[in-house]
């Protein structure tokens, strides 16, 4: 963003503007123009929109990420949900989200009985540091949820 | 059909009852759609593999829905118990409606 200045003389109410919009300039370029970020409150409407509202209990999702992901472009990111797998006990799915990326879904799994251990691995693109959360919802209609903090050094969505 | 290129790996034989890991590579752009043209300043529409599956014998048994968030050539991995010998057919769906596809045989003993 490059600000065209018209050379003439300047008045105090001119330098107050353009110290604005400069101030403002800035502060969209180091948010990449043209991307609008999710946040926690975006999260937690996505989550209400998959699952309603259901009452979510923290723990049985063991979530694994780094602390710092040097390449925001592939942060290696998987979870286990402790749980017996059975017929009649058994996660369904599970939602990553990111809370500060251009969109907070991430991916959704759908686990069966058949699978066996309700445990799954990837690769996600993270732009910044931000919290990963994980939602499992299981059959019998428990909710459980898990948070986890990545620091990113480089961010990969890009821009 | 699309011709994506895919990597899997499966266990050739397993035990009944096992539960056995299941490892999957597909080279695919991810294109996000917020990534713009440096030349000419457009943005480049989205366009990723938004559906993976999982079939065992014809059952699914995994599957997932994908963001742009996920990296260029998703890896996935998950487990599957191990109940009959047969086949494990992976599908790949992205935004254009393209499959691509590939199967595992896997000998289930005891």
């Amino acid at each position: 963003m490059v600000q065209r200045i018209e050379m003439k003389p300047v008045n105090r109410r001119d330098i107050l503007r353009i110290c604005g919009s400069g101030a403002l300039a800035l502060l969209s370029t180091s948010m990449l123009p043209g991307l609008v970020y999710a946040d926690a409150k975006a999260v937690a409407s996505e989550i209400k929109k998959l699952i309603g509202d259901k009452k979510m209990t923290e723990g049985r999702i063991t979530i694994e990420a780094p602390q710092i992901a040097e390449n925001g472009n592939t942060v290696p990111i998987g979870f286990t949900v402790d749980s017996p797998m059975t017929d009649a006990d058994h996660v369904q799915s599970v939602h990553i989200f990111a809370d500060e990326n251009p969109s907070p879904e991430v991916a959704s799994f759908h686990f069966s009985p058949a699978s066996g251990k309700a445990q799954a691995n990837t690769r996600m693109r993270m732009i910044k540091t931000q919290n990963v959360v994980a939602v499992a919802q299981t059959n019998t209609g428990s909710v459980f949820m898990a948070k986890a903090p990545v620091k990113v050094t480089i961010g990969g969505c890009g821009g | 059909m699309a011709n994506f290129k895919a990597r899997i790996k499966v266990p050739k034989k397993a035990k009944k009852g096992e539960v056995f890991q299941v490892k999957t590579l597909v080279t695919h752009k991810m294109e996000t759609g917020l990534r713009k043209n440096k030349k000419t300043g457009k943005k480049i529409p989205r366009f990723i593999i938004n559906k993976f599956a999982c079939n065992y014998n014809g059952k699914e048994v995994f599957s997932s829905n994908w963001h742009p968030a996920i990296s260029a050539n998703p890896y996935m991995s998950f487990y599957v118990r191990a109940e009959k010998s047969g086949s494990l057919d992976f599908s790949w769906t992205d935004d254009k409606g393209q499959v691509g596809t590939k199967s595992a045989k896997i000998m289930v003993t005891g």
